[in-house]
């Protein structure tokens, strides 16, 4: 990413912050939007230069599972939609 | 008596559950009933009341969540103090709490007023006080004025003489030749630098043979700023004890870089400007960021606002993939209705673009219903009547 990355670069995926993502495959992504009965555009977005859909490789279009850590429920699933930009 | 229900019998019984409850209710649900000595009925009635309940407890459709946030933050907002300043105990290192640090939140602003990091380090430097000293040097800017005890300009021989102090050097572990390399750096200054082999600490700098005296003046205040060690936004360091293990407290603020630095744990190195959280770790950890720091701040002023409320605020302000704010310039700019936009602030602005631009509000949401005194579409007044023309054939 930058230049002064000489050493080993941290992953941010390991941040703590950072919930865990994982792309949806076509056939999940699909499975999901009929459970919904929504457009994927409805879900919340994220953009294609997050730094966490660079580091996935996601591109616009995919949707994103993310898997946090709640304090109300112990564990929270939310989707994201990839946009551009 | 009775048998007690045996343990996987009972993970049989609850993996009927384990679909329906949300991880946290379903493990503290098995946790309790472990331990327990229940009978398969008995075991059998608890979690059936357990779904009941959490089925019970969940938000019902049409639910005002929104006007129920905003209340319920609003109001304890009214018993924060003004201007706080809330001193960590450690030197003059000071955050912005209470109402201004909340404003700035929901702002969105890019740089806090007291930017600051929190910053683990890792395995090898976390016990040691003299090792997370060295992390914590390498990560403070030094400039030269912090290190000097002396700099004159002298006209004479045309040179700047530059007067160290040792003790400062050693301090931030710093030495002549790195002063030396770091002043030959600047562009004008290469092969002008040069020591007294009778004092070890001064060092002469010739000055460029058609300067005037303004931009020696310059010059010396530029060498002055000039950075020596140390990453770029971040003042001052403090380490800090916290349990069994040392952390660094910054003034001043730049996740990007000092997740890089050697010593520090990455995983855990933490800022409260929720900008640089976005930009380097995404929108998901702003996300939480914004949590962390809200539930922060109310609690240290003693409000017990539930959690949700802050998820929901921190959800519509990263919605669409970056940091909006809560205001004029985000959520509410952005409002699909007219007259739920004019209501919150420049009115007469937004009916005039509205008017220009031929908007049409389909008076959908809640503000514009109260404003022609409509029943708003919540609660029960959200379900709409939908004919659907086949079923209504087909019962003829």
């Amino acid at each position: 990413m930058s230049s002064k990355s000489s050493k080993k670069k941290f992953n941010i995926l390991e941040h703590e912050l950072v919930p865990k993502h994982e792309v949806l495959t076509k056939e999940e992504a699909v499975e999901l939007m009929k459970s919904l009965g929504i457009g994927p555009e409805r879900l919340p977005w994220i953009r294609a230069s997050d730094p966490v859909v660079k580091a996935l490789g996601a591109k616009p279009g995919d949707i994103i599972k993310i898997v946090r850590k709640s304090p109300t429920a112990g564990e929270s699933v939310a989707y994201r939609f990839v946009v551009s930009g | 008596m009775s048998d007690f229900i045996s343990a996987k019998k009972l993970d049989e019984l609850l993996d009927s559950a384990r679909s329906l409850l949300p991880v946290g209710v379903f493990n503290e649900l098995r946790e309790r009933l472990t331990r327990l000595q229940l009978t398969e009925d008995e075991a059998r009635r608890i979690i059936d009341l357990a779904i009941k309940e959490y089925l019970g407890s969940l938000i019902e459709p049409g639910e005002a969540v929104g006007t129920v946030t905003a209340q319920s933050v609003g109001e304890p907002g009214t018993q924060m103090t003004l201007r706080t300043f809330h001193y960590a105990g450690v030197r003059e290192l000071n955050v912005t709490l209470g109402l201004p640090r909340l404003i700035e939140l929901v702002d969105a602003r890019k740089m806090p007023e007291t930017p600051i990091m929190v910053i683990h380090l890792d395995e090898d430097h976390r016990y040691d006080r003299v090792k997370a000293l060295k992390v914590a040097r390498s990560i403070e800017t030094t400039k030269l004025e912090n290190i000097i005890s002396k700099i004159d300009i002298d006209l004479a021989t045309s040179t700047i003489i530059i007067d160290l102090d040792p003790e400062m050097l050693e301090d931030k572990g710093l030495t002549r030749e790195d002063v030396i390399k770091a002043l030959s750096k600047v562009k004008a200054l290469s092969g002008r630098v040069s020591t007294d082999d009778a004092d070890v600490n001064r060092i002469y700098v010739e000055i460029p043979v058609n300067y005037d005296f303004i931009k020696i003046q310059k010059l010396r205040d530029r060498l002055l700023k000039l950075k020596l060690k140390g990453i770029k936004g971040i003042n001052r360091v403090i380490v800090q004890r916290r349990g069994d293990e040392y952390v660094l407290i910054t003034d001043g603020t730049n996740l990007e870089a000092v997740l890089r630095v050697e010593g520090v744990d990455p995983r855990r190195v933490f800022t409260n400007s929720i900008y640089e959280v976005e930009n380097v770790l995404g929108i998901e950890a702003a996300r939480q960021a914004l949590i962390n720091e809200i539930r922060n701040v109310l609690e240290e002023q003693g409000l017990d606002v539930d959690v949700r409320h802050v998820m929901l605020i921190a959800d519509m302000m990263t919605m669409t993939g970056v940091v909006r704010q809560i205001g004029r310039h985000g959520i509410a700019g952005e409002k699909a209705s007219v007259l739920a936009r004019a209501s919150f602030e420049v009115t007469v602005k937004y009916l005039f673009d509205a008017a220009a631009r031929g908007e049409v509000d389909e008076l959908r949401g809640v503000a514009e219903n109260v404003i022609i005194g409509q029943i708003a579409p919540i609660g029960t007044n959200l379900v709409r009547l939908i004919m659907n023309p086949t079923i209504a054939k087909r019962s003829e």
